[in-house]
């Protein structure tokens, strides 16, 4: 054994600090941590905005004190708040289940506007005649929105598989195409005296609104919230079922988590990501009918502010949870509505682009502690 | 439809695509992906027109761009390096931010009689090569020069440098180059950095050469996205990237001039009969895009080569030993 | 005062990682000229320690010497500074670049300019010198796993070390090979060069070594014990704290019908090289098959053939009489071959699923935890207790992450999902790899208790002691092919076969 002998021999010291500020890897993560992490995020982020537009020249309480009013303060905005909204969930939970396989759908927007597109089609070419029930009509343009949709993320989905074909950038590409396609339908096939957008649809391809029934309660009147919501609500149950009940929700996150784990158990992955990237572009291509037949009753240019790509903040804010997305949802709808109206028009989009920053930064919380100790004395 | 007027075209918006590609490559190389290119290209662009136009001096307007872009980048680099976030999010993230933070402090910008405000040159004695000389050296912005030194010029600092054996090596294995003493956090925050400051380059060629002036959105019109294509397609090679960006650019010179004339080799042009086929065209660069991946994905299936092999994944020295 | 023939002296080295203490307040001492081995189970805290002295970790506390002067490293390059370079067991090379790039990585020279030319001379010059032949020019993904190594040594030497600091070096080399290695690195010690040589068994220790020091859980329980005075017995007192390593009771069993059965099954690698080439090959039910090799003559492809992860070029592959040949991987599970991987964190586990989860990888398609279309989260996770219990797996609850467990309790969850399914026929591969010694004899008693209760084994592993054990039949696999199939347990013999000499030449050792 080591024999002491003599003098032992420090090396001098440098000037040290008593204490040391060590950061470590979490063993366990406490359940309460997770949503704590992501709202001081959001309040982080809420407070950066604030200050960027007070450099700009705009008023920040003013700003988010009328967010908050144009977007809950009664009954009619918040029905408004509720439309905006519904878009929103159903892209949310398409990035949602897309994310949970790892697969990067960045397409939601190109694969609502094929949504859109599906549900227009039906409509104006007379496959259903106008005569038909709402019931017919309305679910004519249902089947062709949620198709036009799935077809929307086959393409990328079956690349993935077979070729290894990048699908972030696949399915971006697909968004430009399918607007530029939806263009070409409203400008060159069904415009109207020049106008940039089709004649307005049959009353039976409208969906129900609360307004509609302002005869019978009187406190409807005037509210846009319209069916569309049902089915964003419906398509979250659904979702959620799939992801945390079924066998298949299993295969999915086993994938999501390590595909070659997945494939030593058996699990097919090039049927599932084409079946994953199906099943998340019917639900963008639902909003996008949704949209058609609740809100605009018409096809137009521009019918997404970027309903997809906030889809993306959304679905990262739920941390993936269909549930969750519901609310996250509302509260982005809030803010768009409400955003239209500030001044300048990159706010909202500013906003966004540092919330979501700010929550994949806050995400090193979770994964790591900072821990103040006494320095160790050395021998 | 001039082949020569396409070409020519075609180096010029294709400049603008390599910039970003070239940067990017850097970025990816040392195994960092950066999503982030649109919003760092609309940055550039909107910062380069705006300081341009108040100083008048375009080379403090590409430098203000590129510190821009390379700052935002930065953020991105923090995020994936040191918080070891995934780096698609981030890189999303990063576009929202740049997009953004472009609209927002762009606000109130005029592109009224907005003219390119960067030189344009002919190069004597090389423009008049038969063929070659009209299109490179011709009245072409000093962007395109610029561009030309670039690829040769990364091309061999990657592959024949001993700072490129590092980059390439932090790429491919951080594990086994950071225990050579090979500083990986640093060398991943500066390539990214490279990356930013080479995508604003990219945006402020548009905004102060190729498309004079600020549209916004517009500007960059997907391009960001499409260098991230092309950077398979070149396998992260920058003599493949310039053949890609240059072709692309002249991609989108042809979309634009096919509309023009009433016959085309003999047969009624199509597009110019009905103009709404235009959309159609418009769809080219973007469907084109998928194409080059498509080659770009199987041609690194086939020769089992492809991207760096730590690319995308973050480099956390290990605890455990394992 | 610092001994004055003590090239390094470490003292009180403390290194924590969260929830384990490796490195308990330890001490060594590494002489001029002498070759150290360090001695411990998996787990003891061996690498750890040297990758301190590597420069890789900080310790929490303590102090090391080189040369009698206080050192402070904050990176692996201060380390090699002074003098002392560490090979992993997972080599730190580039596979995509070639011999002489890796061996300049990092370094300040040459400046600027890569002159590859220049420098491939000069590695091959080097190689000589040291009887480490390499060609320069090779990329590293074109090498054998014997190259590789020649290539990290000569990345050591070239920045010239005084302290060569090897971790279980001898795990990817044949015996033969083995030979080599201490040839060079006993030749190496001549000019006044240390080494330390890290590994967990005992035979090659007492074979290479001046001296050795043992650690056991993060502590010294011997250090610097020149190896002329110990034993075997004691040194695996010291490293386990028991006196006789366990006993297996392995009864007689007569094999029954053939379970599993390759016919002239080729295939090719990742690489698109052929990796096995026309195998040929028998496993009855109640009978363990060892296919002992060098890693990389095609084991790894063998696995994954007969469980239906990689596609044969040729052949066939029978699965109780059903043809199972290219049949995706459900096919094989369905029928009852269950599969024990080589990689046990990146394919046989999903690390940040829980306990839950991966146990019911295999199972999870039929009652009872399947319920038409939905999973019976509570039957799952009753199935998941049970199993934990019985496997006596180590974690807070059924819920925890995988990532969390240590590498034994990964291997009982994965043991407890394979095993329990009663599989027919089980593919075991390198199954004790990284274990300490209490894990190992679980696992192998495991793989026995299946073997009686009628399962068909295919054991790969590279540990040929366990091999010998274990099992019934001994196959060698050399460059794709079965070069042996029932050959004695002797590891001269089998040495032989596993670097290609075939059975007929038994003169002297192959080079």
């Amino acid at each position: 054994m080591m024999s002491n002998e003599a003098v032992k021999q420090t090396p001098p010291r440098r000037f040290q600090l008593p204490l040391q500020i060590r950061v470590e890897p979490r063993l366990e993560v406490p359940r309460w941590l997770s949503p704590v992490v992501s709202l001081g995020a959001i309040i982080v982020a809420l407070l950066i905005g604030a200050l960027i537009l007070a450099i700009v020249g705009g008023n920040p309480f003013q700003a988010y004190a009328h967010i908050a009013k144009a977007a809950f303060g009664s009954l009619g905005v918040l029905s408004d708040t509720l439309v905006k909204a519904t878009p929103l969930i159903l892209t949310g939970l398409a990035c949602a289940v897309a994310f949970r396989m790892k697969l990067w759908n960045i397409g939601a927007e190109g694969q609502f506007y094929m949504g859109a597109l599906g549900a227009s089609v039906v409509v104006l070419t007379g496959i259903v005649p106008e005569e038909a029930s709402r019931f017919v009509t309305v679910g004519a343009m249902l089947i062709a929105g949620v198709v036009f949709g799935a077809l929307w993320g086959f393409i990328p989905g079956w690349l993935k598989a077979r070729m290894k074909v990048n699908e972030i950038i696949t399915t971006l590409m697909l968004n430009y195409i399918a607007i530029s396609l939806t263009n070409y339908f409203i400008f060159g096939v069904w415009s109207e005296g020049g106008f940039q957008m089709s004649h307005t649809f049959q009353r039976s391809a409208w969906l129900p609104r609360l307004s509609d029934y302002a005869e019978q309660a009187p406190i409807l009147r005037g509210l846009t919230t319209h069916f569309g919501l049902v089915f964003a609500l419906v398509a979250a149950v659904i979702v959620g079922y799939v992801l945390y009940r079924s066998i298949w929700g299993y295969e999915i996150r086993l994938i999501g988590d390590n595909p070659r784990a997945a494939e030593y158990a058996g699990i097919n992955i090039t049927r599932n990501t084409v079946l994953v990237m199906m099943f998340s572009g019917a639900l963008a291509g639902l909003g996008g009918m949704s949209e058609i037949g609740g809100v605009v009753h018409r096809l137009q240019a521009a019918i997404s502010p970027g309903y997809g790509f906030t889809g993306i903040i959304i679905a990262w804010l739920a941390k993936l949870n269909p549930i969750v997305v519901v609310p996250v949802a509302v509260l982005f709808g809030g803010l768009i509505l409400a955003g239209r109206e500030i001044q300048p028009a990159g706010i909202p989009r500013l906003i966004q682009g540092i919330i979501l920053f700010m929550l994949i930064a806050s995400d090193v919380l979770l994964r790591y502690r900072i821990r103040i100790v006494r320095r160790a004395e050395r021998v | 439809m001039d082949p020569i007027i396409i070409l020519h075209a075609g180096v010029a918006t294709g400049t603008v695509l390599l910039f970003a590609t070239i940067g990017e490559i850097f970025a990816e190389r040392a195994g960092v992906l950066n999503l982030g290119l649109e919003g760092m290209m609309l940055i550039g662009a909107m910062s380069a027109f705006a300081v341009t136009v108040q100083t008048g001096n375009g080379g403090l307007g590409l430098l203000v761009a590129m510190l821009a872009a390379g700052i935002l980048s930065l953020l991105h680099g923090l995020v994936t390096i040191h918080f070891q976030a995934d780096q698609v999010v981030s890189g999303l993230a990063l576009t929202f931010l740049g997009v953004g933070l472009s609209l927002v402090l762009g606000e109130g910008l005029s592109s009224a009689g907005a003219i390119a405000l960067l030189p344009t040159y002919t190069i004597p004695v090389l423009s008049s090569i038969p063929f070659l000389g009209p299109i490179l050296f011709t009245e072409q912005s000093v962007m395109v020069y610029v561009g030309y030194i670039l690829i040769p010029l990364s091309w061999f600092y990657i592959n024949h440098t001993r700072f490129g054996l590092h980059l390439r090596a932090v790429g491919e294995n951080p594990t086994a180059a950071d225990a050579m003493g090979v500083n990986v956090y640093r060398l991943r925050y500066i390539y990214v950095f490279v990356g930013g400051t080479l995508a604003g380059l990219a945006g402020g060629t548009i905004s102060l050469a190729i498309s004079p002036g600020w549209f916004s959105e517009l500007t960059t019109g997907g391009m960001g996205w499409i260098a991230i294509g092309l950077v398979i397609f070149a396998q992260w090679n920058p003599w493949r990237a310039a053949f890609g960006s240059y072709a692309f650019g002249a991609l989108r010179r042809t979309i634009l001039d096919i509309q023009g004339p009433q016959m085309i080799l003999g047969l009624r042009n199509p597009f110019f009969f009905n103009p709404y086929y235009g959309f159609f065209l418009q769809m080219l660069p973007f469907a084109f895009t998928i194409i080059v991946l498509i080659i770009g994905s199987r041609e690194a299936l086939r020769k089992r080569l492809g991207a760096p092999a730590a690319l995308g994944l973050p480099y956390i020295r290990g605890e455990r030993g394992l | 005062m610092v001994q004055a023939d003590n090239l390094v002296e470490m003292r009180g080295i403390v290194k924590m990682f969260p929830g384990v203490l490796a490195n308990d307040k330890v001490d060594f001492e590494l002489r001029r000229g002498e070759i150290h081995a360090l001695l411990g189970e998996n787990g003891a805290g061996k690498s750890t320690l040297m990758s301190v002295l590597a420069g890789l970790y900080k310790p929490e506390a303590g102090t090391i010497f080189v040369d009698g002067k206080p050192a402070d490293f904050n990176s692996p390059k201060d380390a090699i500074a002074m003098g002392l370079g560490m090979i992993h067991q997972h080599f730190t090379l580039i596979n995509s670049h070639t011999v002489t790039e890796n061996i300049l990585l990092g370094l300040d020279d040459p400046r600027f300019l890569m002159r590859l030319h220049r420098y491939d001379k000069k590695m091959e010059t080097l190689g000589e010198k040291f009887g480490l032949q390499v060609t320069p020019a090779a990329k590293i993904w074109q090498l054998s796993v014997g190259e590789q190594q020649r290539v990290e040594i000569l990345k050591m030497l070239y920045r010239g070390v005084r302290v060569l600091i090897m971790d279980e070096p001898t795990s990817v080399l044949a015996p033969q090979e083995i030979e080599e290695l201490f040839k060079t690195l006993r030749s190496m010690t001549v000019d006044g060069r240390s080494i330390v040589f890290i590994s967990h068994k005992l035979n090659e220790v007492m074979s290479i070594a001046d001296r050795i020091t043992v650690l056991r859980q993060g502590k010294v329980t011997a250090a610097g014990i020149p190896t002329a005075t110990t034993s075997k017995s004691e040194l695996a007192n010291l490293m386990v704290g028991r006196k006789v390593l366990f006993q297996l009771d392995k009864t007689a069993k007569e094999p029954g019908d053939v379970v599993l059965e390759l016919r002239d099954v080729s295939s090719l690698n990742d690489k698109g090289l052929p990796a096995l080439r026309n195998v040929n090959l028998k496993v009855r039910s109640g009978e363990i098959v060892g296919v002992a090799g060098v890693a990389g003559n095609g084991q790894t492809e063998l696995g994954q053939v007969v469980t239906g992860l990689r596609r044969c070029t040729a052949g066939k592959i029978l699965v109780n009489g059903e043809d199972v040949t290219n049949k995706p991987a459900r096919v094989p599970i369905d029928s009852g071959v269950a599969h024990v991987p080589e990689d046990r964190t990146h394919v046989g586990t999903a690390p940040n699923l829980t306990i839950t989860d991966n146990v019911i990888m295999k199972s999870y398609r039929e009652p009872p935890l399947a319920k038409g279309s939905s999973l019976d989260h509570v039957a799952a996770r009753e199935r998941a207790e049970q199993l934990k219990d019985e496997y006596t797996i180590l974690a807070p609850t059924v819920d925890t992450q995988v990532r969390m467990l240590s590498g034994g309790n990964l291997q009982r969850v994965i043991l407890a999902r394979e095993l329990s399914t009663q599989p027919v026929l089980l593919v075991a591969m390198q199954p004790t790899r990284g274990l300490d010694v209490g894990a190992i004899e679980g696992v192998q008693r495991l793989l026995l208790k299946q073997r009686e209760a009628g399962a068909a084994i295919l054991l790969v592993s590279e540990e040929l002691e366990e091999v010998f054990t274990l099992s019934d039949r001994i196959a060698v696999m050399y460059e794709g092919e079965i070069v042996g199939d029932g050959v004695e347990a002797d590891a001269q013999k089998v040495g032989l076969l596993m670097t290609g000499g075939k059975k007929s030449s038994l003169e002297g050792t192959a080079s």
